[in-house]
């Protein structure tokens, strides 16, 4: 019985700094951030009050976010299955016998190293129209001057350029990680059968990589919700919000509108899409992942 | 070996707790102050440099300047200070910011701080038309500091190449499109530029005043987004880039477009004043500052940063803070300030100064922003400011990418901000 209890002690011990830290930071702030999700932004004038789920009903009435969701989920989109690719292009050829590899690995991983508001700056100038880099590589090939960024129908994709730059690097790393755990004697094998390069990359080294491509998978997709540090510097949402994404949105709420109840509600429904969006990722591509 | 280092240790502790008992003993006061950066450059030495004056003079008070970002950061980190309950006592903040300030029961009308006779003049020594954006139910809530209008810029050798007279900027709107579409005939720049991120509505601002209209009523709750006038300025603005060819069409980025100028590819640029000491030091070329050209008149708003001294900190603390704000907006300082910045003198006291006097002598477009004072109208501010702010962005940014027309795009935002404004009635 002592020794049980003991045990119990024991276990608590334990596990405590993962739970204070974890209740501090994540659990104790998501749930007051639940319920404050049900009050009124309480100012001088109008003090805060119970609403119910007003702020809920407000959601499906805000044309601003719905055109945020929507940029998101093509954000989500374009910036996970290019890098994804990315990753594992380039992870294949610096994993290859190739002269100044090391070079090549830090100049792949070096975007990844880059604080994202730097790296904002630099590509703000990339993207100026008429002075930008973009710009004199395209008047020089002959195209007409382009503002990227001051153009609704621009301004997206070049965000998402951006991202997947600065994304493919670090992916890549599990990439080389994984490429580099797969015993030398399949490939020795698979040639001796005969087989091209390309068949044993697609069924021997990409089915082995599967597991690396689900955590890549949903770490990309919480990313596509979460990184959103260059918005503030290159485009803060605009023009007309076509480069405004939902993070973006409710730091506008929370700080520029100083709406926090509203901003609120608007996380806890991101909360739960990202929820649901990472069981789902799990059921489906766990069935499909070999572990070793 | 070891013993030592541990003597060694224990001296540098106790010499520390010393030296901190003796800076608590010898500064009586201590202030934070938060303040913006907007247009870049070196404004943080300045801000420093003038900080170590007041200190200097007052040798009681200690004050810890902290740069907090842009106008957006600025009000975001003092909020979050007065939250978390060790709140700055003092912060140059957007001057618009001063209902939500209030909303929030963040800060205090000077007019309850100030007790003699001397002190309650000062109130009244400024531009009565930088006060505007810093008044409201009677009560004086913000002290000009960081203040500015919307000047044009131009390039002066660039008009003499397009054959136009470098000493006659555009005066009107017809003007400005005439003289834009020469330039564009002859050198490969684009005639103007008005910058259309960041801070969209304050450009808006200066093109309705010249339409004879101001956006709000001086109680911050009601907007005239609809106003013919209006709808008729945003056709204007759109029809520079999208008819006329003046001026790049889409949206153009506030961050960049000094470079722009600076690099010639643009004759003419609207911009804060806040800029005029950083082009002059990096321009190549001849370059001119103007008022910006009128429609039915002149007109700009106001923009930039006023002293705010928040509610939540002790009456020693206010006191200070008082005298801190009273130096940093003396006509002295202000000269200083100006000078060094290019945003404006606060107050007529400052240009009689002897060192503003024979600055502007030099240098006489120093001088346009104070002139174009006396056509100057307050800043867009309203209740629910960054919700308005963003509704009016949105719709001048629709209408600049070509999405939708001035009027639809302005009904809308209209009828959002009666809405969002209806409860302050």
């Amino acid at each position: 019985m002592f020794k049980n209890n003991l045990h119990h002690i024991y276990a608590w011990l334990l596990l405590s700094p993962a739970l204070i830290l974890m209740g501090t930071f994540t659990h104790i702030p998501s749930i007051l951030t639940l319920i404050s999700s049900f009050f009124s932004t309480g100012t001088k004038k109008f003090p805060s009050k119970f609403v119910g789920i007003e702020n809920y009903e407000m959601i499906f009435d805000d044309p601003i976010f719905l055109e945020a969701v929507i940029n998101n989920i093509w954000y989500a989109i374009a910036t996970i299955v290019p890098s994804i690719i990315l990753a594992i292009l380039m992870a294949l050829i610096v994993d290859s016998k190739l002269s100044g590899r090391v070079l090549v690995r830090m100049a792949y991983f070096t975007p990844t190293i880059l604080p994202m508001i730097a790296v904002s700056n630099i590509w703000l100038f990339f993207y100026t129209p008429e002075i930008g880099l973009m710009d004199q590589i395209a008047t020089n090939l002959g195209f007409n001057s382009q503002n990227w960024l001051g153009d609704k129908d621009t301004v997206l994709n070049c965000i998402i350029l951006i991202t997947i730059w600065k994304e493919a690097g670090f992916f890549m790393i599990f990439y080389l990680a994984a490429l580099q755990n797969i015993p030398p004697e399949l490939k020795e094998a698979a040639f001796l059968e005969g087989s091209s390069k390309f068949y044993f990359f697609r069924r021997i080294t990409f089915p082995l990589l599967m597991p690396i491509t689900l955590f890549v998978l949903i770490n990309a997709t919480l990313n596509s919700f979460k990184l959103v540090d260059h918005l503030f510097i290159l485009t803060k949402g605009g023009p007309d919000n076509a480069s405004n994404l939902i993070l973006y949105y409710i730091y506008e709420t929370a700080f520029s509108f100083l709406d926090s109840s509203y901003a609120a509600t608007l996380t806890i429904f991101l909360l739960f899409a990202l929820a649901i969006i990472s069981i789902v990722q799990f059921m489906f591509f766990d069935k499909r992942t070999h572990y070793r | 070996m070891f013993c030592y280092i541990k003597r060694l240790k224990k001296i540098i502790v106790s010499t520390l707790g010393v030296l901190l008992f003796f800076t608590t003993q010898l500064f009586g006061i201590e202030l934070n102050m938060y303040y913006p950066v907007a247009v870049g450059g070196s404004l943080t030495k300045i801000v420093d440099g003038m900080v170590d004056e007041f200190e200097k003079k007052n040798p009681d008070v200690k004050v810890n300047a902290i740069y907090a970002g842009n106008y957006n950061d600025a009000r975001i980190k003092a909020l979050a200070a007065l939250k978390s309950g060790k709140p700055a006592q003092l912060s140059v903040m957007f001057s618009i910011d001063i209902y939500e300030l209030i909303e929030q029961d963040a800060i205090v009308p000077f007019d309850d701080l100030v007790s003699t006779y001397e002190d309650k003049a000062w109130l009244y020594s400024f531009y009565p038309t930088l006060m505007q954006n810093g008044v409201t139910d009677g009560k004086v809530w913000g002290i000009p500091f960081q203040r500015s209008t919307i000047v044009m810029y131009y390039n002066k050798d660039m008009f003499r190449k397009a054959g136009l007279n470098p000493n006659k900027p555009p005066k009107d709107w017809d003007e400005l499109v005439s003289y834009g579409k020469k330039i564009v005939d002859s050198t490969s720049s684009w005639g103007v530029m008005i910058p259309s991120t960041g801070y969209p509505y304050w450009m808006f601002g200066a093109l309705t005043m010249q339409n004879d209209q101001v956006l709000m009523n001086g109680d911050g709750n009601k907007t005239y987004f609809d106003h013919p006038s209006v709808v008729g300025a945003l056709q204007y603005w759109h029809d520079l880039g999208n008819k006329h060819k003046v001026m790049p069409s889409g949206t153009i980025e506030w961050g960049t477009l000094r470079k722009n100028f600076l690099e010639g590819k643009t004759a003419m640029m609207w911009h804060s004043t806040g800029n005029l000491t950083t082009v002059k030091k990096n321009a190549k070329f001849d370059f001119g500052v103007a008022m910006l050209p009128a429609s039915k008149r002149r007109g700009t708003p106001t923009g930039g940063g006023n002293f705010y001294i928040f509610k939540n900190t002790s009456a020693a603390e206010k006191k200070a803070s008082l005298r801190l704000i009273k130096f940093m907006t003396s006509p002295e300082q202000a000269a200083h300030w100006s000078k060094s910045t290019g945003y404006m003198g606060v107050s007529p006291a400052s240009y009689q100064t002897s060192s503003l006097t024979n600055y502007v002598k030099t240098f006489p477009p120093a001088l346009v922003a104070r002139d174009q004072l006396k056509f100057a109208t307050a800043e867009l501010s309203t209740f629910q400011t960054g919700r308005v702010r963003k509704l009016l962005d949105d719709a001048i940014q629709s209408v600049l990418t070509g999405n939708n027309s001035p009027s639809s795009a302005l009904k809308k935002a209209q009828m959002s901000a009666d809405k969002l404004l209806k409860r302050y009635r």
